[in-house]
């Protein structure tokens, strides 16, 4: 059991802006205890550092947990990715759940890795992360406050990781007339039930995972569905040649088949099992697997075989009683949910420490290192076309070496560092990713992890 | 040994899951200590430590579980199994243990806890007369076996079950009656975890540095001293050695200055 230290036994030995700072000694301060913070105290601690953890909401398991306010998940919510990619590579998922477990099984796994690792005493629950500033020597004061009121108080921290998840500040499209519209509008992550949607005339927009599961509610619940998606996409079955596509499609991977041959063994399997999209009215895809986020729904394609889902182009705008589409057709749904995704967001830190651009995107080596602050880590800011838990528990496990070696061997860490803070932008994707809003952290599984691999072994004491 | 992340056949080719068979013993009162799970090697089941070291351990205050790998004691079997399947047995029950456990290997399944230490981050490991494998090591136990019980060897040879006599396992204090009544209890292990046995490569590193601890006998008629050394000096340490003793720690007739030794060394490290 950590003794955490903020009892008024625990003198402040530090100040800063006249206000005191608790120095936390070579303790590493983790913000969020979602998947990847709790990933991160785990391999923190298993490195033998000491970790703070804080977390505005009353439990783990962040975006996961749909009790929180800010939780995106809805009640149908499934994995999209099989197993052996969701979880953690040194704690499976037990044998008796399915293959694609549904999100409350994701909550109570997260659940069970916290009671486990025994990660639950270094959590500070109720507590939100005001700011976040640089101090001397590579140390971070981290200033808190309840997250329902209460004082800030502010300690200082040997080394950051911030692991706010980046799925829960909505992205709300911008259209002409919206303002005016008289029918519902909702963004996606206010949607929990399908009684939300019954017997309405409902538009989802937006092709992502959720606004492809959206739809596919809308057309087994609602009186009308519409789709409106900006271009034709692949939709990947869950399951291809009668196991989970994501597992067929590493087979590829295995073998090392080149690019173009996975994509056009791909292309084959999905002509095969899901079919000629143009023939069911689906747009056809102005671009080939691999260039987009991944699509992984089975259901899709189905319901507008059914004629329980309409697919259309793109919004235009917005009249006070219907929607206007691209080639001027006008629908009047009367409740449209933008599944449109979701920004990262970091309020309580300085946009220079991340390198943040004009365009709002940071500027991080590996999604993870700050150029300028080698003490910092972002853990999670990654969008892959697999599971992410495997990927964030490499960057913990990375930072947590990378800490150790400065301080074991301070020769080889600034070498590293050189390369490190000079490396050149890059993108960690197999093919040219269409342009997003998101693409900026869009990586491939294999190519991001062959990445990690690397320095993993070059950060080892 | 250099981390691998990429295993892009594990990925590809889950092991199948099968029924699995845990057996435990709760302490009374508060738990402090970290939960213990001893795996029984080639042959044995979860009966092997429920017989004696299961309770033993509970007594001490460790939660003590056993488990049996797939086609051993009342667990499931499937198709094809190897060293990875039983590898992910041993992980798949670790991890399902309400807190970080201590993996207890012994012969065979000395090497599934090593394999299984580089999968889950154990709080200890502890390799009980273990076979950790190769050509040297496996080859001399196999020939030890041969010299001693052929009829129970030979099959094995070309793909067949290996049978031990109690001879191999315990020593001549245990009661012949009670050696004999474990020894029908043995049953065959995998055929192709067998041949793997002989033709694996060195574990990888355990991940989290776990401490390790080697326990055998000098006169294990199975596992030989010099390959207990070897063992031990794999993990930085030397052997922990209680003679007299047979391959079987937990059945024979001196069974509780092993355990009691083992639980010594974990009481020490926490």
């Amino acid at each position: 059991m950590t003794d955490l230290g903020f009892d008024a036994a625990a003198a402040a030995t530090l100040w800063a802006n006249g206000r005191p700072v608790y120095d936390r000694g070579e303790n590493v301060c983790v913000i969020g205890a979602g998947a990847s913070g709790l990933v991160a105290m785990k391999n923190l601690k298993e490195h033998g550092f000491g970790v703070d953890c804080f977390e505005r909401e009353t439990g783990v398991g962040g975006g996961w947990n749909w009790r929180h306010d800010r939780s995106p998940v809805y009640g149908s919510a499934h994995l999209i990715s099989s197993k052996p990619f969701t979880q953690f590579p040194d704690f499976p998922m037990p044998d008796s759940w399915p293959d694609y477990p549904h999100h409350s099984q994701l909550l109570a796994y997260l659940e069970r890795y916290a009671d486990h690792f025994e990660l639950r005493p270094h959590i500070w629950f109720g507590t939100e992360v005001v700011r976040v500033e640089p101090a001397e020597d590579g140390h971070w004061d981290v200033t808190t406050k309840g997250a329902h009121g209460g004082t800030e108080r502010t300690a200082r921290y040997a080394a950051l990781v911030i692991a706010n998840g980046h799925n829960w500040s909505p992205k709300w499209p911008q259209y002409e007339g919206l303002s005016e519209y008289s029918g519902q509008v909702m963004h996606a992550s206010a949607y929990k039930d399908p009684a939300q949607l019954r017997g309405r005339r409902v538009l989802v927009v937006g092709a992502g995972n959720t606004g492809c599961d959206i739809a596919v509610e809308a057309a087994q619940n609602a009186a009308r569905c519409w789709h409106s998606t900006r271009r034709g996409y692949w939709y990947a079955p869950k399951y291809a040649l009668g196991r989970p596509a994501d597992q067929v499609n590493d087979l590829a991977h295995l073998l090392r088949l080149p690019l173009w041959l996975r994509q056009w063994l791909f292309h084959r399997v999905l002509r095969m099992t899901v079919g000629d999209l143009p023939r069911f009215g689906l747009p056809k895809p102005d671009h080939k697997v691999y260039e987009t986020h991944p699509i992984a729904n089975s259901q899709l394609v189905y319901y507008v075989g059914h004629g329980g889902l309409t697919p259309v182009g793109d919004v235009v705008r917005f009249h006070r009683g219907s929607v206007e589409l691209a080639g001027g057709r006008r629908i009047l749904p009367d409740l449209v949910i933008f599944a449109t995704g979701y920004l990262p967001t970091f309020e309580f830190l300085a946009p220079d420490v991340l390198g943040v651009d004009t365009a709002g995107r940071p500027r991080l080596h590996l999604h993870m290192f700050a150029r300028r602050y080698p003490t910092l880590a972002v853990a999670g800011l990654l969008q892959p076309d697999s599971g992410i838990f495997s990927l964030v528990h490499w960057q913990t496990v990375v930072f947590a070496r990378w800490l150790r070696l400065r301080e074991l061997a301070p020769e080889r860490a600034a070498g590293f560092w050189a390369r490190t803070s000079g490396a050149a932008e890059r993108t960690w994707t197999d093919a040219k990713v269409k342009d997003s809003t998101r693409h900026w952290f869009e990586v491939s599984h294999i190519v991001y992890l062959r990445a990690l691999e690397k320095t993993v072994r070059e950060v080892a004491v | 040994m250099r981390t691998r992340v990429i295993r892009s056949a594990e990925w590809a080719y889950p092991v199948r899951p099968v029924r699995r068979e845990v057996l435990g013993a709760r302490p009374e009162g508060e738990e402090q200590r970290p939960p213990v799970l001893f795996v029984p090697g080639f042959g044995h089941g979860a009966w092997a430590f429920a017989e004696n070291w299961l309770e033993h351990t509970a007594a001490r205050g460790f939660p003590a579980y056993a488990m049996s790998l797939r086609g051993h004691g009342s667990s499931g079997t499937a198709p094809g199994t190897t060293l990875r399947a039983y590898t992910h047995d041993v992980v798949q029950v670790a991890a399902g243990l309400p807190r970080q456990a201590v993996l207890v290997g012994h012969g065979a399944a000395g090497l599934v806890v090593a394999q299984a230490l580089a999968r889950y981050p154990a709080r200890a490991g502890v390799l009980l007369a273990p076979v950790l494998g190769g050509w040297r090591d496996g080859l001399a136990a196999f020939g030890a076996a041969l010299a001693r019980n052929p009829v129970g060897t030979l099959p094995a040879v070309v793909g067949g079950p290996l049978r031990l006599r109690r001879g191999q396992l315990f020593s001549r204090e245990l009661p012949s009656n009670v050696a004999d009544g474990y020894a029908q209890r043995l049953g065959p292990a995998a055929r192709r975890a067998q041949w793997q046995l002989l033709l694996r490569r060195e574990p990888e590193a355990p991940v989290g540095d776990p401490p390790v601890l080697v326990v055998g006998s000098p006169d294990d008629r199975i596992v030989s001293r010099p390959a207990l050394e070897r063992a031990a000096r794999r993990y930085g340490g030397a052997p922990l050695l209680f003679p007299g003793m047979g391959h079987d720690l937990m059945l024979d007739a001196r069974w509780p200055e092993p355990i009691d030794a083992i639980l010594d060394w974990l009481d020490k490290r926490s």
